[in-house]
């Protein structure tokens, strides 16, 4: 690979050119045509857009189902990257198998299985109602569905340098006395922290944007159960191009701020590994 | 924990404690539902909803798209892996990270701007219009959503063992005279096959669920560009609870063994990986 011979110097541009066209009419066309499209009648409709009441209160129910399932995601993850990675117990494959299945089952399924376990025709359901919780088509049921689709995300990270980071350093550390809180923040913790940071933007990443799952759940009611990609489904099929394109673009916003940060992690991360 | 037991560090019970409580209530529970729900269906009335002529052929859309944009991928994500892992190039790093643009972007935004891009009146689609070729509202439509979900899953399992790939063989295979043509069929291409497989049944798997990016590109004709996890949608509108528990069950089935053949692919990859043999 030292000497480029002119045959490998076409060879390299082609490819370039092929990823470069690929990617650039697959992903960045989209995403200008949604700029574009939101922007068509100008900035004053699309602030107009962006300002409605509706697209507002979907803007602050997709934020609070996405707080809440990346902090269950969080705290959930980093125990069961311990329990996976740190300790010899049977059943540890199955555990991890179990974790994984949320992601390999259609977002549809992931919808139908908690209507099933919450729905009318549920055994819990009589308790539920007495109880006066509402799960399915209401909030409940969307942070639920949220957490299910993007539950193993932040173990998932943290599982593989745990792993490769054994667990020598811990064992001296609990033989010389340190407590499980002690050991995990100052021997455990440093090791993982741009893995977990990592997960925690995919996490919050996926959760903003599910829509299959949370659109079984919902129930479509504007303003109150409508998150921000199920309004712009909303607007869309009801032919309201320019507000659903303005909503689009919060979602646009976000995600390009999430790849941004990520290849910011992956870069400081890489660095500290090397 | 006593001393001398084989668990040294502490806080076992509350890793796994949190860890099963949880999996429980978001995972098992759920899935336990399915499966009770499930033992009340009858197997006739399962068999009749799963082999009704409009479910069979939204298998059979579901089945050839997923196929076609996963093998579209497969070439592609090869490609893209070896263009950023093999040459530099100016805007290299920004190119890298936008691979994980699908994964970052709400699947009905891609949806809705693939649907507006590929229309007769959109940027692309008026171009193939001229030709006489329609995108959105047919299955070519399908299948440019679901290549869309599918971009990082190739690249993202290639990339890692192109960059490990040791090189002294390609070297040795060019000193003996080989060409670069076949050195990279029969030195690197072996290698990465592995890798390319495991990429390709995860995009299948998750481009056969794949609901948002689709529903809105599809136009969603009974017998023609309606997919199945559409059908159990509609199905879970009308409350037909068992017709939608049945034909989901196909699905996950068919995930399942999807994942266990990747997961066979996969073992050979991760060796590679991990510089065994």
């Amino acid at each position: 690979m030292h000497e480029e011979t002119v045959g490998s110097k076409i060879v390299k541009w082609v490819l370039i050119g092929v990823s470069v066209l690929f990617l650039v009419v697959m992903l960045l066309l989209p995403l200008a045509t949604v700029i574009s499209e939101a922007l068509r009648d100008g900035w004053k409709t699309y602030q107009a857009a962006v300002t409605d009441k509706y697209t507002v209160k979907a803007v602050l129910l997709t934020l609070e189902a996405t707080a809440i399932a990346v902090g269950v995601n969080t705290v959930f993850g980093v125990f069961a990257a311990l329990a996976v990675t740190k300790y010899q117990f049977r059943g540890k494959k199955v555990l991890t198998t179990l974790i994984d299945v949320p992601v390999t089952i259609s977002p549809i399924i992931a919808g139908l299985i908690f209507l099933l376990t919450f729905g009318r025709q549920s055994v819990i359901y009589p308790l539920l109602h007495d109880l006066g919780i509402h799960v399915v088509f209401a909030v409940p049921g969307i942070v639920l569905a949220t957490i299910f689709v993007t539950f193993p995300f932040v173990s998932r990270e943290l599982i593989p340098v745990l792993e490769s980071q054994g667990t020598d350093e811990e064992e001296a550390a609990a033989l010389m006395g340190a407590n499980a809180w002690t050991i995990f923040r100052k021997v455990t913790f440093p090791h993982i922290k741009w893995a977990l940071l990592y997960g925690v933007v995919l996490c919050a990443a996926r959760a903003m944007g599910e829509f299959g799952a949370v659109s079984v759940l919902s129930g479509h009611l504007r303003g109150r159960t409508n998150t921000l990609p199920l309004h712009v489904e909303i607007l869309f099929n009801e032919f309201q191009y320019v507000p659903a394109f303005a909503a689009s673009s919060i979602l646009v916003l976000m995600a390009i701020v999430i790849l941004v940060i990520r290849s910011l992690i992956e870069h400081r991360g890489g660095k500290r590994d090397s | 924990m006593k001393k001398g037991s084989k668990r040294v560090i502490p806080g076992f019970g509350l890793s796994l404690g949190v860890t099963l409580s949880v999996l429980s209530i978001v995972v098992l529970i759920p899935l336990a539902s399915l499966v009770v729900y499930t033992a009340k269906l009858s197997p006739a009335e399962f068999w009749e909803t799963i082999t009704r002529p409009r479910v069979l052929a939204s298998f059979r859309v579901s089945l050839l798209t997923a196929f076609a944009a996963s093998a579209i991928n497969a070439v592609m994500g090869v490609i893209l892996a070896w263009v950023l892992v093999r040459y530099r190039f100016p805007m290299k790093r920004m190119l890298n990270g936008m691979i994980e643009l699908p994964f970052a972007l709400p699947t009905a935004v891609a949806g809705i701007a693939l649907t507006s891009l590929t229309a007769d009146t959109g940027l692309v689609g008026k171009f193939f219009a001229r030709f006489g070729i329609q995108i959105a509202y047919t299955r070519v439509g399908i299948t440019v959503a679901l290549v869309f979900v599918g971009i990082p899953f190739v690249v993202r399992t290639v990339q890692p063992i192109l960059e490990k790939l040791d090189s002294t063989y390609e070297e040795a295979a060019g000193v003996l005279g080989a060409s670069r043509i076949r050195i990279f069929w029969q030195v690197i291409f072996p290698e990465i096959l592995p890798a390319a497989l495991t990429g390709f049944g995860l995009a299948f798997g998750r481009c056969l669920g794949e609901y948002g990016s689709v529903v809105f590109i599809a136009g969603n004709q009974p017998y023609e560009t309606e997919i199945t996890p559409l059908i159990i949608m509609s199905k879970l509108q009308e409350y037909d609870y068992t017709s939608a528990t049945s034909i989901a069950l196909v699905m996950l089935v068919a995930a399942f063994l999807i994942l266990f053949l990747t997961n066979l692919v996969q073992s050979r990859s991760s060796k590679i990986l991990k510089g065994g043999q």
